[in-house]
């Protein structure tokens, strides 16, 4: 009851920083795009080149959130910038990943019969590797969203702001509305991103290549 | 049109194509074969510059190949593989149209372009324009792979062992049809396979090849009567070769009980006693044994719906031979009037055997072979 209370009091703060909370993530996430699509059709074309990248986008990954922002804070300073290069970094992986693995996957065969039909390179891409591996791309970049919806949370330790402001201010008020207020939002916007992303992988996926249900 | 000359192609130490020259006449059904790793495949690769030769030229039409931009001739040539490879993202129409899209013809010649040749290829455009390579069986989808490769009205065509992976009555079929387009559009095919009854099936000339090599360059009833010593015979298979045909007699090598049905037979019936008897096709005979013609199983399934009963579809101009007709007789009915099947008739008018090619060869072996 306390909870409801709390976003009929405040539904302006809810708000600003569920916006502020989308604002972050989605910078990342669609930096990621831009530069990481491109770097996984490029890996595919260099197995060398691949195998270092993917290596260190693992490494990134590996490393744990609040210790990576710490690590870049001297660097960068506190804020959302350095926020979103983190958050970038975290989504690199899963979307250089699948692309590189989406376009991989595509058999030899129909390579070999569109170059044999007398497609560009630039075709193959296009018409041939990409169209059958959007799904997996897309899968990557889903996965990279629902992460990334968590990991902007902690963010707000190095004051990006979003909805994990209200969880920090909750625990050091000891008010349990207000970490609620932070946290349900934060964990409904991750569900809804999943499966609104989930609907997209499928429109993306051609029609010819949808299982059939 | 397709000169090879001198060329070799190397991959590091080994040599896949050996000094190969080879030329390939207009309008020619040439078929490449020989054990895997003989190069046919690379050799039929080098045509459309999907593999670049070490040494020496390709020449077509007189040009030398590698001096022709790699895409715009292979959108010139069309290309047919096992694995078939249609784009399963793309509907039936936009396969068959794309080396017309790539050629950036306009949309509405394309289009009419791709219901001819769904209508050519035996399947209705109101039927199959919009649908999806994973709706359609094996056998229609290499149907597609093969009108895929006419679209552009190419006038060479590269297949690398197009039925390979269809099950073998299907692949019976689309041999027949393919013969039957090559009546009609007179293409340069060259063709690639490892199984020696469809090459003498289809093949006007057969290379037969061997560690880079091309051993012998002959018409199938050459190989088959002449085979270079060595390797080819071995190849060919003792079993298959024929020699001194003029000594063997029609009556000692034919199929002594042919499959046979009474004209009045419903098709259903005939087609259900060609899958028991696993054949495809059936003597047609009356009830005395009178030999009245033949139907195949194309003809069978092509008529399903117009017709009732196999009287209605027999083929009754057939040709055939007598008892003690030789071997060179039956060949030559078969090279010259383009069939398969060649009935054995009695005196008195009744069929007392059959011949078809591949019983000619399997026949043939047992008995030279023993």
């Amino acid at each position: 009851m306390t909870l409801f209370n709390f976003f009929i009091n405040n539904p302006d703060t809810v708000f600003r920083l569920i916006l502020e909370h989308l604002q972050l993530t989605g910078s990342a996430i669609l930096t990621a795009i831009i530069i990481g699509v491109p770097l996984g059709i490029a890996l595919t074309r260099n197995k060398h080149l691949a195998n270092i990248m993917l290596a260190v986008t693992s490494v990134f990954q590996t490393i744990p959130s609040i210790a990576f922002f710490g690590l870049l804070i001297p660097f960068l300073g506190i804020g959302k910038r350095t926020a979103i290069l983190v958050l970038f970094l975290y989504a690199l992986l899963p979307i250089v990943k699948n692309t590189y693995t989406g376009i991989k996957e595509v058999s030899p065969f129909m390579i070999d019969a569109g170059r044999g039909m007398g497609m560009t390179n630039m075709q193959i891409l296009r018409m041939v590797e990409l169209p059958q591996s959007l799904s997996v791309i897309m899968a990557g970049v889903r996965i990279a969203t629902v992460i990334n919806i968590g990991t902007t949370t902690i963010a707000a330790y190095i004051g990006a702001g979003g909805l994990g402001e209200l969880i920090f201010t909750g625990i050091q008020m000891y008010r349990n509305e207000m970490i609620l207020a932070g946290a349900l939002p934060a964990a409904l916007l991750a569900i809804l991103a999943d499966q609104v992303l989930g609907y997209v992988e499928l429109m993306l996926t051609p029609k010819g290549l949808r299982k059939k249900r | 049109m397709i000169s090879f000359k001198n060329v070799t192609k190397r991959y590091d130490n080994f040599v896949a194509v050996d000094n190969l020259t080879l030329d390939i006449n207009k309008g020619e059904f040439i078929v490449l074969i020989g054990p895997s790793g003989c190069g046919k495949t690379t050799t039929l690769r080098m045509i459309n510059r999907l593999i670049e030769p070490t040494e020496g030229a390709i020449y077509i039409k007189g040009t030398d190949i590698s001096k022709i931009d790699a895409v715009e001739l292979r959108r010139n040539i069309g290309y047919v593989i096992q694995q078939i490879a249609l784009f399963p993202h793309m509907t039936i129409a936009q396969n068959i149209g794309l080396v017309p899209y790539l050629k950036n013809w306009p949309e509405k010649k394309r289009k009419q372009r791709v219901e001819e040749l769904l209508e050519f290829v035996g399947m209705p455009p109101s039927e199959f324009y919009n649908r999806y390579p994973n709706e359609l069986s094996g056998g229609q989808q290499q149907r597609i792979g093969v009108a895929r490769a006419l679209a552009a009205d190419p006038e060479i065509i590269l297949m690398d062992e197009p039925f390979g992976a269809v099950d073998p009555i299907t692949r019976t079929t689309l041999q027949e049809e393919l013969l039957r387009m090559q009546d009609k559009l007179e293409k340069t095919i060259v063709f690639v396979t490892h199984d020696m009854d469809e090459a003498l099936k289809l093949a006007d000339k057969i290379a037969i090849m061997k560690d880079g090599k091309v051993l012998q360059y002959d018409s199938p009833d050459q190989l088959l009567v002449n085979p270079a010593h060595g390797f080819v015979e071995e190849f060919i298979g003792r079993d298959r070769l024929l020699k001194q045909p003029e000594y063997i007699n029609v009556k000692d090598i034919m199929i002594k009980n042919p499959v046979t049905i009474l004209p009045e037979r419903t098709l259903t019936y005939a087609l259900e006693k060609m899958r028991l008897e696993k054949v495809d096709s059936l003597m047609v005979v009356d009830e005395s044994g009178r030999f009245i013609g033949l139907t195949t199983a194309k003809d069978v399934l092509e008529n399903f719906d117009r017709a009732e009963r196999v009287s209605e579809i027999l083929t009754t101009n057939v040709h055939y031979v007598t008892e003690d007709a030789n071997i060179s007789q039956v060949l030559s009915i078969m090279a010259q009037k383009q069939v398969g099947y060649v009935p054995v008739i009695s005196e008195d008018n009744k069929l007392t055997g059959l011949i078809t090619r591949s019983s000619l060869v399997n026949v043939l072996g047992q008995r030279l072979t023993v």
